[in-house]
């Protein structure tokens, strides 16, 4: 430990944090304890798992794309512009987040479903029917996922110093260009955290997915669903393939980390 | 089946105690904590109660979910007295005192919309070009049942989802996105204002036994031990058979 003397990190923090810490790791060692290693290469090249990773992977991404392209300009309206009733869509942003995602999933299919609001006009207008397609899995995971990014975004924003946005402003920039060249590439480290949070909680959908998307092996069957079902009969199985989402998913996070965000 | 007429003797004993309602010490006191399949949601809350009026001082605790995530949590030492199992297969993943009794019978119907668009009236009707169909998947109990009666009919069933539970099944055609569903007759029924349960034949090769056994480890056995008698009473079984269990 490199800490100096005088600047020795007090007991009252360290001891929470290192509990903390354990608290969040703790079940990860468990699943690893009871990983049944000796079957683990044949059960990683069962034909089911690899395309449930790369279902998930795919609909996450996609999902994390539809995320930024709602999501920034949301998160840049909630931070820049004063409007009547922005306390209250901002609290309409965290829905999401307080719902049980099964319920989001349910409110997902009364308004894009056969018999829902947009979903009846998608049917008749452009015979395009949502549940039970891929595309009704990035909606959900999009839906679960995308406030985690608008947080982030609009907290990056409000940090931001806005003399630089008043600087390009006074030199004739009109707000698109300011938006594009400078507010934009300020706050690209918050854009990129938000992503990566927002991708990660994708990736891990669970209940959004299975009540708006249902569960078809190779179109809407994402690992979660495949671990839950896996659960019902194998257990092992269950955690080889939790495993498998973990190790995907951290190595890809940890690769990002040190090409995209790199803190100040 | 000496134990069997035994056990049935000790039951009628208990019942007759617990009738008379002033001995304690035959059905137990405290908290009994049942775990039940969420097939019988509706008659174990009804059983619960019953239970519970005839017998002061006892609590009854239900908890109900999916006959595996229930095994799970028990052989991972979750304080549970009783078991009701939807399958056989999940009783046999948990350490019983004494052999489970099947106390009732389900049965797969078809579910489909009131309005019924697709005019589904047996297996083949699932078969048809368009009609979106909903199963449950084969790794729980409903899924296996109607992967065995669709193959006792014969017909081949592109279902557009694989469900979690029968009641995810149930729900996509109370929703109306699915044209018909593979769900047991006593889910049908208690959903019966929104959709209409259509018995079929090949339903027979399918049918589903409930186990139901005092676990070993039970906080609280004298009370569990009357509740699972209670449950097989002429009381409980008018309970199960007005929701759609058949008697085993």
């Amino acid at each position: 430990m490199s800490v100096r003397a005088g600047r020795r990190v007090p007991a009252a923090l360290l001891i929470p944090a290192g509990l903390g810490l354990m608290f969040l790791v703790l079940p990860l060692a468990g699943l690893l304890v009871r990983a049944p290693w000796s079957t683990l290469p044949q059960r990683l090249t069962e034909p089911g798992v690899l395309t449930a990773l790369r279902l998930s992977l795919v609909t996450a991404t996609l999902a994390t794309v539809l995320c930024l392209v709602l999501g920034v300009p949301l998160a840049w309206l909630l931070a820049r512009v004063e409007f009547r009733g922005r306390r209250l869509v901002r609290a309409l942003v965290t829905v999401p987040l307080v719902l049980p995602p099964v319920v989001g999933g349910v409110a997902l299919l009364l308004v894009f479903g056969r018999r829902g609001i947009v979903g009846q006009w998608l049917d008749s207008a452009f015979g395009v029917t949502l549940p039970f397609t891929t595309t009704g899995v990035v909606l959900a995971e999009a839906f679960v996922a995308m406030p985690f990014l608008v947080i982030a975004v609009e907290g990056a924003l409000r940090g931001a110093d806005t003399r630089f946005e008043e600087a390009a402003a006074t030199l004739g920039a009109g707000r698109w260009t300011t938006f594009t060249h400078v507010t934009l590439p300020l706050v690209a480290p918050g854009i990129a955290a938000g992503a990566v949070l927002c991708w990660a909680r994708a990736l891990g959908e669970f209940g959004a997915t299975i009540t708006f998307a249902g569960n078809f092996p190779g179109r809407t069957q994402t690992m979660p669903l495949a671990v839950y079902l896996a659960l019902e009969t194998d257990l092992q199985a269950a955690i080889v393939l939790s495993l498998i989402l973990l190790a995907v998913s951290v190595t890809i996070l940890a690769a990002l980390r040190d090409k995209w965000i790199t803190s100040p | 089946m000496k134990a069997r007429a035994v056990a049935a003797l000790l039951a009628a004993a208990v019942l007759g105690v617990a009738g008379c309602g002033d001995d304690a010490s035959a059905t137990g006191k405290g908290t009994v904590t049942v775990f039940a399949a969420a097939s019988l949601t509706g008659s174990f809350t009804t059983l619960g109660k019953a239970f519970e009026a005839a017998n002061p001082g006892v609590k009854v605790t239900l908890n109900f979910a999916g006959s595996s995530a229930l095994a799970t949590q028990i052989s991972q030492g979750a304080p549970a007295d009783v078991f009701a199992s939807a399958s056989p297969a999940n009783m046999t993943s948990v350490t019983t005192d004494g052999t489970p009794a099947t106390f009732v019978r389900n049965q797969l119907v078809i579910a489909v919309p009131k309005a019924n668009p697709e005019g589904v009236t047996g297996l083949a009707g699932l078969a048809k070009p368009g009609v979106k169909v909903a199963l449950c998947a084969e790794q729980v109990p409903c899924g296996a049942a109607a992967r065995k009666a669709i193959d006792a009919a014969g017909v081949k069933v592109t279902p557009v989802t694989l469900e979690q539970d029968v009641k995810q099944a149930l729900s996509k055609v109370k929703l109306g996105e699915v044209d018909a569903a593979l769900v047991y007759r006593t889910d049908a029924k208690a959903a019966s204002s929104d959709v209409d349960g259509i018995e079929f034949p090949e339903s027979a090769k399918a049918i589903n036994d409930y186990p139901i056994a005092v676990l070993k480890d039970a906080p609280n056995k004298t009370a569990a031990r009357a509740f699972v008698a209670y449950v097989q009473s002429d009381k409980g079984m008018a309970v199960l058979t007005a929701a759609g269990f058949q008697e085993p």
